[in-house]
């Protein structure tokens, strides 16, 4: 019993992990990918924070009154990954805007054909379409 | 009580992860991730890690989902459901996934133990001796400015690095630029929503220096107040429009000062060697607490300068494009 409750954190965390892991390979849009991929990055900072908690601890800014903290090590990590998190973020959704704008979509299925033309299942037509979307780009 | 709290946060945690993965309309998705965040600052609190639950709010919760939903705006609104085999391929990939790793957190030390390794190794040093080493209470502060300083440079470089390459990726900007002494188009609309951004906006310009400022005593730093001015600086471009924030704050002005802020961190550490001291030795401007605050000071200045600008920047050129 005391290993379930001691345990517990762990294992939800490890669902919501799965979760996103799940989202990255099943969908194929790539903005839902970024999202489950968010997902999966928070859920490993919260990873990180349950494994420096205390019983009994404040959180880590000194006082008199109190004598027991939780570690501010994982703190430190995570708050800068969350910044990080989000510039890295930002360079995926771009990176979907520009493909979108030379593709005309961000669905994997529909852009795996058109990213190589000698794939078998590509129809001329289709090869053709896309060389000329390539032209056009800006 | 606070584990009854913790179970029910994973919870939900839990249900929102799950209506992400079933939700096909992108913009719903984006809300949920932003409340996905939202929740796991609670947890964060809850934790005795006010520090990142400030960022996660700020960061998280607001810049990521407006940055998700300004790029929704590009890519359109609606997925495509994939094929039945991926979705067979991802769900015995994450189970299999999944169980593995349960069976090793069933060697990990019980949530909470204070002899864990983890909480053994070097947090006393910090808990026991910053005190007297770096002279502030927050703990979080001295590990981030101080102890591991080298650590959060290379963060800062990280961002302003995803600003270039965002700016490459993006650029050339699609809409008009205004002429010299042409104001911005008003947008008469969402009467209550600019009454209330007009109230809301100047308090939060007031609270990001003071995060920064009070950052030795109270959770805060440059992380934080650098999230908090540029939700501020995104929130004036949601209500007044992309164009009015723009005049606002030139991209040019916020590309130079992100620039300078990297510039500052790292100037703080040539500094300190060219004063005959290692690289962001704090002692070089005085033996302990004194020099301490000064290199501090210093390079939350830069962390603070340089994620302002570029989380204002990352907003604009998003909003800034035209949809082709």
């Amino acid at each position: 019993m005391r290993d379930l409750v001691g345990l517990f954190p762990y294992w939800a965390v490890i669902m919501l992990m799965m979760t996103g892991l799940y989202i990255v390979i099943a969908q194929g849009n790539l903005v839902k990918k970024l999202i489950g991929l968010g997902i999966f990055q928070v859920s490993v900072f919260v990873l990180y924070i349950a494994a420096g908690v205390v019983d009994g601890g404040t959180p880590p800014i000194l006082d008199d009154e109190f004598a027991v903290y939780s570690n501010p090590l994982p703190s430190v990590l995570i708050l800068t990954a969350i910044v990080v998190g989000v510039a890295t973020l930002a360079v995926g959704l771009a990176l979907s805007v520009r493909i979108r704008e030379a593709f005309g979509t961000i669905e994997e299925e529909e852009l795996l054909p058109l990213t190589a033309p000698t794939h078998p299942v590509v129809t001329e037509a289709e090869a053709a379409q896309a060389q000329t979307q390539g032209e056009t780009r800006p | 009580m606070e584990s009854l709290l913790m179970i029910g946060l994973l919870a939900a945690l839990g249900a929102i992860a799950i209506a992400v993965a079933f939700m096909s309309d992108l913009l719903v998705v984006a809300m949920l991730s932003g409340i996905f965040s939202f929740t796991c600052c609670a947890l964060f609190v809850l934790f005795d890690a006010p520090d990142v639950a400030f960022t996660e709010a700020c960061v998280g919760a607001g810049v990521s989902t407006v940055l998700t939903i300004a790029a929704i705006r590009l890519v359109g609104r609606h997925e495509k459901r994939g094929g039945r085999r991926a979705s067979v391929v991802g769900l015995v990939v994450a189970t299999i996934c999944g169980l593995a790793l349960v069976y090793g957190t069933l060697e990990l030390p019980r949530f909470g133990d204070a002899a864990a390794p983890a909480n053994t190794h070097v947090a006393p040093h910090y808990i026991n001796e910053s005190k007297a080493e770096i002279g502030i209470p927050n703990i979080v502060t001295s590990v981030l400015g101080s102890y591991r300083g080298y650590d959060t440079m290379g963060e800062t470089v990280v961002v302003f690095t995803a600003a270039l390459g965002v700016l490459l990726l993006l650029g050339g900007s699609q809409s008009r630029p205004l002429a010299r002494g042409e104001a911005p188009a008003r947008r008469d609309r969402d009467v209550i929503l600019r009454t209330v951004a007009t109230l809301f906006i100047p308090m939060t310009l007031f609270l990001a220096p003071y995060v920064q400022f009070h950052g030795a005593y109270s959770p805060g730093g440059g992380f934080q107040a650098g999230a908090i001015l540029g939700g501020a600086l995104i929130l004036f471009g949601l209500v007044f429009g992309i164009d009015a924030l723009n005049k606002l704050v030139p991209e040019r002005i916020l590309r130079v000062i992100a620039a300078l802020g990297v510039l500052t961190y790292g100037g703080t550490g040539v500094v300190t060697m060219l004063m005959g001291r290692p690289f962001l030795d704090y002692d070089a401007f005085g033996e302990g607490p004194s020099g301490q605050a000064i290199g501090l000071t210093a390079i939350e200045l830069g962390v603070f300068m340089t994620v302002t600008c570029v989380m204002t920047l990352l907003f604009q050129r998003f909003a800034s494009r035209g949809v082709k």
